[in-house]
């Protein structure tokens, strides 16, 4: 569609505490396009979740937004391990994170089932080994 | 409730100042960042251990006006700008979390969730 706003952002994996930058840039470009502030929580909130399991899982990667009237589609692209149960992965409770990133605050199983909860589609390509693509869309009511 | 009567309640210290006349509909208290993101709600006020930039990333995707760090904790330069940027209040006060918030939910503030 030639309306819609294309952004990209690459997703440095070496600082975590940089972790959430593209989030926050995509939260102020929403903010500023007057979306409507719930989706634009529920975006931002998907997508700092997908961000920060980037930087802990994978050493980074890079986000892919398309900004539609009515929608606003992200792509999460990784080279990191992939995810050898999704199933299990989607579970609440659930984590793989090393110890010491359950002491940045972060680690504790909710971060995919946040995503699927703030999203209204949620895809995940992924391949041991080669990585992962996890496709959002939030559709944003005027 | 708004933000400058926290201060009062929890004999908070301001360490960056934002809106401290916005109001507070409801408070989350957790050093786990997924744990406060899980529920969406006005969750105005965020109390915390955890002192490290995430937490006012976490804020700012929530829309939360102010974050008060429990047991005296100081967060360094660097989060501090991230707060002052985002208009987020930054507090510290001496109570642990558990008397930080049982404080709170004394003077009316709720968690906003029906459990």
């Amino acid at each position: 569609m030639s309306n819609a706003i294309h952004l990209h952002y690459e997703v440095s994996g070496e600082d975590f505490t940089r972790a959430g930058e593209a989030s926050s840039a995509v939260k102020k470009r929403l903010k500023s396009l007057g979306y409507n502030p719930d989706a634009i929580r529920r975006i931002a909130i998907a997508m700092y979740e997908a961000e920060i399991n980037m930087v802990i899982h994978a050493d980074g990667g890079f986000c892919d937004v398309d900004i539609y009237p009515d929608r606003v589609e992200i792509l999460l692209s990784d080279h990191g391990p992939g995810i050898p149960d999704v199933e299990k992965a989607m579970q609440e409770g659930y984590s793989t994170a090393p110890d010491n990133v359950r002491s940045l605050g972060f680690g504790a199983g909710m971060g995919l089932p946040n995503i699927k909860k703030y999203s209204d589609e949620m895809r995940i390509e992924t391949t041991i080994g080669v990585g992962t693509n996890l496709y959002l869309t939030v559709r944003v009511k005027s | 409730m708004i933000v400058k009567d926290i201060i009062d309640i929890l004999e908070g210290e301001i360490i960056c100042e934002g809106d401290l006349n916005q109001e507070i509909k409801t408070a989350c208290g957790s050093d786990m960042m997924s744990d406060v993101l899980a529920f969406v709600k006005d969750q105005s006020v965020l109390l915390t251990g955890l002192v490290n930039p995430q937490v006012v990333r976490t804020a700012e995707m929530m829309d939360m006006a102010c974050i008060v760090f429990v047991r005296g904790k100081m967060p360094d330069d660097s989060i501090i700008r991230l707060a002052e940027q985002r208009g987020i209040t930054l507090m510290k006060t001496r109570f642990r979390m558990f008397t930080a918030c049982g404080r709170l939910y004394a003077n009316g503030l709720s968690g906003g969730t029906k459990v």
